[in-house]
């Protein structure tokens, strides 16, 4: 039987460099939200970092590390990024894969910040969103979430429908600060 | 007129110039004000009503006169301050408001009809017949009156938007801000310093002065550089902060691209800022205000600060002899630094008696000036003191009336600014802005020394309040020369003496608007206008105000000030909606299989945010009718292949799930087998239909719902809003997984036949019979599979990751087509719909209840739910009410149209005798007619009735027959067998 082909959201559209900053798709793995069930967050906790290693993170704070993060995804729900999620977290939470729903792209260079401030109305200073700090804000006109993986360099995530608005509205902002130089 | 020797500009660089189609020189660091003066190019402009001449009145964003538009075609860009412009090689201006040239305007004529075009013209002219204003006079005036004019052509320029945060904004960076900035920046706060000129340092460019004992400019450009290698410093020339809203929040303008002869593509022409800041000092300094006299609005007379900025920052004379006039010692200022600059001084004129003595030029002790001639620039003055009046032949009058505080951003929060006695001017409330400091000229403090000091104070409160400790500063030596000042606001005498050179307002206009009873200072300003228009009359509000005052009998305090409202100078709607154009105006949705969509030529519809195929065209149909046709056709006979993906699916998990649905569907969840899906209603909290879809049951405590494609998010906040508002005790997770799934319809007598051969095994009607769900390894691809129609027909939805979405489509395309089937889209899954009596959003647009769309017993009567009790209420069911009923037209007209009204065969088709309304058609080829869906009042009782349905739009009066809605397979026979 012949097989089904995958296609990763940014097909076609990326990677971009411009001016000082490069925008890529990031080949995140496995996503699966998290859903502690009542009065199940400590053991859920407990759970997660018995099997992956890290703790639920807090509001707006990202755990773990690069290939294997945890991120605050809203009220109530966290995102596991890269691992397949342990069994055993299904006794404390609702566990459900978005793989496949989220276009997952990272954005670095010396100009992110101000690619950024182009798009996102939060407050993006270093001393403010610094590495692992996250957000759930908007991108232009599309809900994203936002997270700090390193001095200069963001993940941004937005539905995976609308990964071409995603780059359009990337890529007209980071022409703008370019252009300045 | 250029001084050798004086001057900020860069004299190494030349640059080349268009103005009015003539070539000029200037230098690097000149606007196209002061490069037209060095070119002795005097006349700029006409005045708004009266086509007067004009020239350049000020140095600043205030410039009332000196508008032009830059550019050409598209990208012109009209009413630019030349006093704003920077020159660059290639730069094209054109004056404005002229015809047919700027120096033989035959619109002056206006200024004949001067006597008729007074205070209250246009509410005067308002009352004669409607028709004489409509068809003679607006008109006339349109073309008369105005300032420059839009091209009409669709914007190219790249505009911006942007968010910037700080600990401390100063807006302003003269003395006071740049010390200001200073404070803050070296006790480690972050620190944005905001200017809207070109080159920081306020007037510190435009005077002779020292500082610690160097001269200003040298000062605050030492400051400047230290505060620019500082991280924590951010330094925004060319930026007009234009208005200050709540929460700390500023907006502010910034000019990117005027100043540049060669963009980069990309580069936007203005960047809209919105700058948040936890506290700000306001150091905007101050405009001088002219004096009101007889013709003072001829080219050549200018503020005298203008005067002085142009001679010292730009090298600059406006004049061979000038006269200087005014009410104050710094009016002295300007005849000392031009008689050092070896310009002729013919005269300074002092309205006060016990004005200083000067050397070198006459001073005019208690005189005015009263009288000008010069048709388009000045030529002489005529002086009037208590031994008469004389001439003086001059080519340039420097007229200094006093300072205003730039108060506009303390008042954007609706404060008011108070009089201060000492300097005549009105000064910042100090509770103007929460958290906003003020400095300087600004606040009133005119010395360079108490600038530097209030700037110096101004930080150290503001560091106070952040908690930061502020570093002990020196405060740099620095003048510290009284203010003296006597009030003159109008030289009294005949003849039009100008306030609002923007808008044509004079002395005379004011005290005519009293006359008529528009005493208070907000009807005045209506009724002459002053105060309108581009610079908001920033260099004639509070003279206006004082001759108010004056003729009202009244004090200045007293008569109050008009409202100031953001933005302080003009922002393009351009660049507040920056981004917004074209492409930037919303996301754009794709499915999975849009690239395969298109490949087959299927135009878009857009469907919310998403974009789905309208139909699939093959070669030789030529409309879309006939496509739509040929797909319904093909799903009724064989088999069609539709991306539903973009439906809404909500993902709901916990050990209360079930319970969690009974609540929110007006039917029973609880209920429901694992590996089945149902049909559900969805009711809001005022009992009318919210929405409905099919829900099936994945595990005991998971289900997976489905929404409208439009109503998606409107669900999935409903379901959270029942979740955390009324329901916080159950135990439910949701999340939406719509972008997580690629769903397909298969429809059709084959669909069974097409996807055999996809799965390890065979679908069978014993495993899977109508509403099965479950999952299934699609070709090594776990998906989900359900048994549901939306076209009646045996169909299925097959599910998988999106990431296969694409490959799947073309998979099963490639199937379809070999059984004589293929895709559909939109049109035709509307058809089926219709012919099936499924409703969508078109019928349940909210003023419906379950009653109405016959589904009453959907809402169960064992339990409670949401919009229960509501929907029981009198008047949400029963005979009055309009139901849900099929037309088949039975006339002689066969065309039905969505929005035509129902009427009893007899009536008139007036609004009184309205029976209903048609809310969708299709021409069926199931049918071979067209069918439609609407509701009528009593409609299920009245099937077989004739009505008359009418569009009164569309002029269309066909007679039909009321119809059971589900027009094909009633019983449901095609779908479950």
């Amino acid at each position: 039987m012949a097989e089904l082909i995958a296609r990763p959201p940014c097909q076609g559209l990326l990677p971009l460099e411009i001016g000082t900053t490069t925008l890529s798709e990031t080949d995140a793995g496995v996503l699966t939200s998290i859903m502690p069930f009542k009065g199940q967050e400590a053991a859920l906790s407990e759970a997660l970092i018995a099997a992956h290693g890290m703790a639920m993170p807090a509001a707006n704070r990202t755990t773990g590390r690069a290939g294997i993060r945890a991120i605050w995804f809203g009220r109530g729900q966290v995102l596991l990024i890269g691992p397949s999620p342990h069994e055993a977290l299904a006794w404390y939470a609702a566990l459900t894969d978005q793989s496949d729903a989220w276009a997952v792209v990272r954005l670095e260079g010396a100009g992110a910040v101000d690619v950024l401030a182009r798009l996102l109305p939060i407050d993006l200073r270093a001393t403010q969103f610094k590495r692992g700090h996250t957000a759930r804000t908007e991108l232009m006109h599309m809900m994203a979430s936002i997270t700090r993986v390193g001095d200069q360099a963001f993940q941004i995530m937005v539905f995976r429908s609308m990964a071409t608005t995603l780059v359009h509205d990337l890529k007209t902002a980071m022409e703008g600060v370019a252009a300045r130089r | 007129m250029r001084i050798a020797g004086k001057g900020l500009i860069d004299r190494s660089k030349p640059v080349r110039f268009v103005f009015d189609g003539v070539g000029y020189d200037g230098f690097a660091g000149d606007t196209l004000a002061s490069a037209l003066l060095a070119n002795d190019v005097r006349l700029v402009g006409r005045s708004f009503k009266y086509h007067r001449p004009r020239g350049v009145l000020t140095s600043g964003s205030e410039e009332p006169n000196a508008l032009v538009t830059v550019g050409n075609g598209a990208a012109a860009e009209p009413n630019v301050r030349a006093t704003v412009q920077e020159i660059y090689t290639g730069l094209e201006a054109k004056s404005q408001n002229r015809w047919p040239s700027l120096s033989m305007d035959l619109m002056a004529a206006n200024d004949l009809a001067a006597p008729f075009l007074g205070a209250g013209f246009y509410y005067k002219t308002f009352m004669w017949p409607s028709q004489f204003w409509e068809k003679l006079y607006e008109p006339i005036i349109r073309r008369a009156a105005g300032l420059g004019a839009l091209s009409g052509e669709s914007n190219p320029d790249k505009y911006e938007r942007a968010y910037a945060f700080c600990d401390l904004l100063v807006i302003g960076a003269g003395p006071a801000g740049v010390m200001a900035a200073l404070v803050a920046a070296r006790a480690g706060a972050d620190v944005i310093l905001v200017d809207e000129d070109s080159r920081m340092g306020g007037r510190l460019l435009a005077e002779n002065c020292e500082i610690d004992g160097v001269p200003g400019v040298i000062w605050v450009d030492r400051v400047l550089s230290e505060l620019s290698a500082m991280d924590n410093v951010r330094l925004m020339s060319r930026t007009t902060v234009t208005g200050a809203y709540d929460g700390g929040t500023f907006a502010a303008l910034e000019r990117v691209g005027h100043h540049r002869a060669a963009r980069h593509a990309g580069l936007p022409l203005e960047t809209f800022w919105r700058i948040v800041a936890k506290r700000s000092v306001l150091a905007a300094g101050a405009l001088e205000r002219p004096v009101a006299f007889r013709n003072n609005d001829r080219p050549g007379i200018m503020t005298a600060g203008a005067v002085r900025a142009y001679l010292n920052r730009w090298g600059v004379v406006p004049g061979q002899k000038v006269a200087v006039f005014g009410n104050n010692d710094d009016a002295h200022r300007t005849a000392r630094d031009l008689l050092a600059a070896g310009v002729h001084v013919a005269g300074l004129i002092d309205s006060r008696h016990n004005a200083p003595d000067a050397t070198g030029f006459p001073v005019y002790k208690g005189a005015m000036v009263s009288d000008t001639t010069g048709r388009r620039g000045l030529e002489s003055i005529t002086i009037r003191s208590v031994s008469g009046e004389d001439k003086l032949a001059t080519d340039c009058l420097a007229i200094s009336g006093g300072w205003n505080p730039t108060v506009h951003l303390t008042c954007h929060l609706n404060s008011r600014p108070v009089w201060c006695d000492d300097i005549l001017a009105f000064v910042p409330s100090p509770s103007g802005v929460p958290g906003m400091g003020v400095a300087g000229a600004c606040s009133g403090a005119f010395s360079t020394d108490r600038c530097l000091r209030e700037g110096a104070a101004a930080a150290v409160a503001a560091l106070e309040a952040l908690g930061k400790s502020a570093p002990k500063t020196q405060i740099p030596d620095a003048e510290d020369a009284p203010y003296a000042i006597a009030p003159l606001w109008a030289v009294p005498g005949r003849g039009r003496a100008w306030l609002d050179f923007q808008n044509d307002v004079c002395v005379k206009d004011v005290k005519q608007a009293a006359v008529e009873n528009f005493r208070s200072v907000e009807h005045m300003k209506r009724y002459t206008t002053q105060g309108m228009a581009t610079d908001q009359g920033k260099n004639s509000n509070v003279a206006a105000l004082a001759i108010l005052a004056d003729v009202t009998g009244r004090a200045i305090p007293d008569t109050g000030t008009t409202t100031f409202r953001p933005p302080f100078s003009p922002v393009a709607i351009a660049a507040m909606g920056a981004g917004a154009q074209g492409k930037g105006f919303a996301p754009e949705r794709f499915t999975t299989s849009h690239a395969a969509s298109v490949e087959r030529k299927a135009p878009m519809i857009e469907a919310g945010l998403w974009y789905r195929p309208s139909y699939f065209p093959v070669p030789g149909e030529t409309t879309w009718r006939q496509s739509c046709d040929r797909e319904v056709d093909m799903v009724r006979h064989t088999v069609g292949v539709c991306d539903v993906s973009t439906l809404g699916k909500i993902d709901i998990q916990g050990p209360d799930a079930a319970e969690f649905l009974d609540f929110v569907y007006t039917n029973t969840f609880s209920t429901l087998k694992i590996g089945r899906a149902r049909y559900g209603l969805m009711l809001r909290e005022d009992g009318h239909v919210m929405d409905d879809g099919t829900t099936a049951r994945l595990g005991a405590h998971h289900f997976l719902m489905t929404t409208t494609t439009a109503a998606a998010g409107q669900v999935m906040r409903h379901l959270d809003f029942v979740h955390q508002g009324l329901r916080p005790d159950l135990d439910v997770a949701m999340v939406s997984v719509t972008e997580q799934w690629a769903q397909f319809a298969i429809a059709g007598p084959k669909s069974r036949e097409l996807l055999n051969g996809l799965f390890d095994a065979d679908l069978t009607d014993a495993e899977w019979p109508f509403m099965a769900c479950g999952p299934v390894q699609v070709m090594g691809v776990r998906g989900r599979l359900f048994r549901i129609s939306f076209s009646g027909e045996h169909a299925y939805e097959l599910a998988v990751p999106s990431r296969y979405g694409d490959s799947l489509f073309r998979t099963l395309l490639a199937r379809a087509d070999t059984l004589g089937g293929g895709a559909y889209g939109m049109e035709a899954l509307n058809v089926m719909r219709i012919e099936k009596g499924f409703i969508t959003h078109a019928e349940i647009h909210g003023r419906v209840t379950a009653f109405d769309i016959g589904m009453e017993r959907m809402v169960s009567s064992k339990k409670d739910c949401i919009g229960k009790t509501m929907s029981e209420r009198d008047g949400l069911s029963g005979a009055d009410r309009e139901q849900l009923i099929g037309l088949n037209p039975v006339g002689a007209v066969k065309q039905l149209t969505a929005g035509a009204h129902l009427f009893n065969a007899d009536d008139d088709p007036v609004r009184v005798n309205d029976q209903g309304y048609v809310t969708s058609v299709a021409y069926s080829p199931t049918m071979g007619h067209m069918l439609a869906l609407g509701f009528l009042k009593n409609g299920r009782a009245r099937h077989g009735q004739k009505v008359r349905m009418v569009d009164h739009l569309r002029d269309l009066d066909a007679l039909c027959e009321v119809v059971n809605p589900v027009f094909f397979d009633p019983d449901g026979e095609r779908a479950r067998g």
